[in-house]
């Protein structure tokens, strides 16, 4: 067990590498320089200052020299300084927003596997019946709709028709005045729209996982051997059949995480959450580029570490692993 | 002979597919609409009206007007010619990247094959829409980048699934026959092996169209897709998060138009992968 940890630990080290460079690369694709955005809107900064700001953050040095300089403070996690005003370390600006941006993609986590997992099951004994018929289609919709869309709907629907929950941020302004149960309700009400959109699309793709790794369970021998001794139904579902179908679903569970970090800037900058996905989102916009270096890596990094977990998790859920 | 047979079998099969049918008649709505944009669409797409900002739907402005008076019917239908172009051009770039790839990797076997397959590991790890918006934070927002991003961002399946395909069909005898007889390997690779990998590449593909459109339209919505006065279905829909409380058709059309555009393109994908092989269904 220790080995295999072991042994994705190793293999991840190149992985780590070729994000580095990746990362690197995309932003030197780019023509123009970040400096031009500090020194055009400036009619004092002339060619000199322009250099100076150049020699600052390395880019009059060649590539690989500034790839190695980058990479050598990376391991350190000094990500350099935001080229926005503020001008503070991009490792706080991305640190003091992360927290959120985990806690509501690990809250939409735990929805899509309490929702999904039964309605895969579900549909997946009752194959071709009305339930199956119509999550069927549900999961077809929901993977073509647009979840920004679905966002402005929900907007509408619960923030502006019915006046039920609050469309902005993660608290009401008043929040220092209440007592600690009123700003409880109060966090939670405005989380739920953003959770919901951020659980939306893996609760489509999760579901139909669920059921076709059901389907297939359920066809095997031993299944039949069990409905042959006399168990019941019930047992056979979910205990026998269930525990074998839930393997594949955690490699699955580890294979959404990008998207789900990658659809918080969308949800993130809709409901205006302070998180890493607004902040990525106006990084961009202000072509803030160690701030988008530093996220880029951060978010890489993320995945791979979900995908670990879910390693892990597989091995540990899976004896033929645990014990070879 | 063998070929036609396949053929008349394939669309037997896709015409009587329920899904299959209802996707192609959306895609050929798209086709149409967007062709005959010029002439379908009431306004002029970029025609201010001061005098009527925001009105709501009525007999003058079927689905009403955006923030600038311009009619939003007419929009939406110029906007369905960006919604084809970003599927068609992003698909396009991935399945180019994406079957080189592949081909190289499952044809040639070893450590071709190990560094390519890394190297699909590696872009994995990568939120997709992170990668984009770095990208195309650092270019011009222009259509063209946008769509070439997207593709650039999307060929990993595809590579893995052309991969695959070799690897299982360079074994056959056909293509040993082929290399007995001293075909070189680019022949092999273009004229045996790849027509036979085709089948789902063209249902990936199909697939990828939905999620290009879904994703130029996301881009577009945040303001570093298509920009405006170009419409969009999503710039239109930036329009209607800006004014949600008083405009509620400005955000209600424009989705309906995405999302019946990616479901009739993920319907056509399903279709055409059970009529291709209808053991897989």
């Amino acid at each position: 067990m220790l080995r295999h940890i072991a042994k994705r630990l190793v293999f991840m080290i190149p992985l780590l590498i070729g994000i580095t460079i990746i990362c690197f690369t995309v932003m030197h694709l780019a023509p123009g320089s970040p400096t031009d955005l500090q020194t055009q809107m400036n009619p004092k900064a002339g060619a000199e200052m322009k250099e100076r700001l150049r020699a600052m953050y390395d880019l009059d040095k060649p590539l690989h020299q500034q790839y190695l300089s980058w990479i050598s403070k990376l391991v350190v996690l000094d990500l350099g300084r935001s080229f926005s005003p503020d001008n503070r370390p991009v490792a706080d600006k991305i640190l003091e927003r992360l927290p959120i941006t985990i806690f509501i993609n690990v809250l939409s986590m735990i929805l899509i596997i309490i929702v999904a997992i039964p309605i895969g099951v579900l549909s997946a004994v009752h194959q071709d019946a009305l339930f199956d018929k119509i999550t069927g289609i549900l999961v077809f919709v929901g993977f073509s709709i647009p979840t920004f869309w679905l966002a402005l709907l929900l907007m509408i629907l619960f923030g502006i028709t019915l006046g039920w929950l609050p469309i902005s941020g993660i608290r009401s302004l008043n929040y220092e005045y209440f007592s600690p149960f009123s700003a409880f309700t109060d966090l939670t009400k405005h989380l739920v729209l953003p959770v919901l959109i951020s659980a939306f699309g893996g609760l489509a793709g999760l579901s139909r996982y669920m059921r076709s790794s059901m389907l297939e369970v359920i066809r095997q021998d031993y299944i039949t051997t069990a409905r042959a001794k006399g168990l019941s139904e019930r047992v056979v579902i979910y205990k026998h059949a269930l525990r074998n179908a839930l393997l594949p679903i955690i490699t699955i569970l580890g294979l959404s995480i990008p998207g789900l970090i990658g659809g918080s800037v969308i949800f993130e900058t809709i409901f205006a959450i302070p998180g890493m996905g607004q902040l990525f989102y106006m990084s961009v916009m202000a072509r803030d580029y160690p701030v988008i270096m530093g996220i880029l890596v951060i978010g890489a990094v993320l995945t791979l570490l979900g995908n670990l977990i879910a390693d892990v998790s597989y091995a540990l859920a899976d004896p033929r692993i645990r014990v070879a | 002979m063998a070929d036609s047979t396949i053929k008349r079998d394939f669309w037997s099969r896709f015409s009587k597919n329920k899904m299959a049918v209802a996707g192609s008649a959306v895609v050929i709505l798209l086709f149409i609409v967007s062709l005959l944009a010029p002439w379908i669409s009431p306004y002029d797409p970029g025609e201010i009206n001061l005098q009527m900002i925001l009105s709501p739907p009525s007999g003058s402005h079927l689905l009403g007007t955006d923030q600038l008076g311009r009619d939003v019917l007419s929009r939406m239908i110029w906007g369905s010619r960006i919604s084809l172009k970003v599927g068609f051009v992003a698909t396009g770039v991935a399945i180019v990247i994406g079957t080189i790839l592949g081909a190289t990797a499952g044809y040639y076997g070893r450590w071709i094959d190990a560094t390519i397959m890394r190297f699909v590991d590696i872009m994995l790890c990568f939120p997709a829409f992170f990668l984009i918006l770095a990208v195309i934070a650092f270019l011009e927002p222009s259509i063209w980048n946008i769509m070439i991003v997207i593709g650039i961002t999307g060929w990993m399946g595809i590579t893995r699934l052309v991969r695959a395909d070799f690897i299982s069909i360079k074994e056959r005898d056909y293509v040993q026959a082929a290399r007995a007889i001293g075909a070189s390997d680019g022949r092999i690779i273009f004229f045996h092996i790849l027509p036979n990998a085709m089948a789902s590449v063209l249902v990936a593909a199909t697939l990828g169209v939905a999620g290009a459109i879904l994703t130029e339209s996301a881009l577009s919505f945040l303001g570093i897709g298509v920009q405006p006065p170009i419409p969009s279905w999503g710039n239109i829909l930036t329009a209607g998060k800006d004014n949600i409380d008083i405009a509620w058709w400005l955000s209600l059309y424009p989705g309906l138009a995405i999302l019946i555009t990616v479901l009739g393109y993920n319907l056509l994908g399903e279709g055409i992968r059970d009529s291709l092989d209808p053991r897989l269904k």
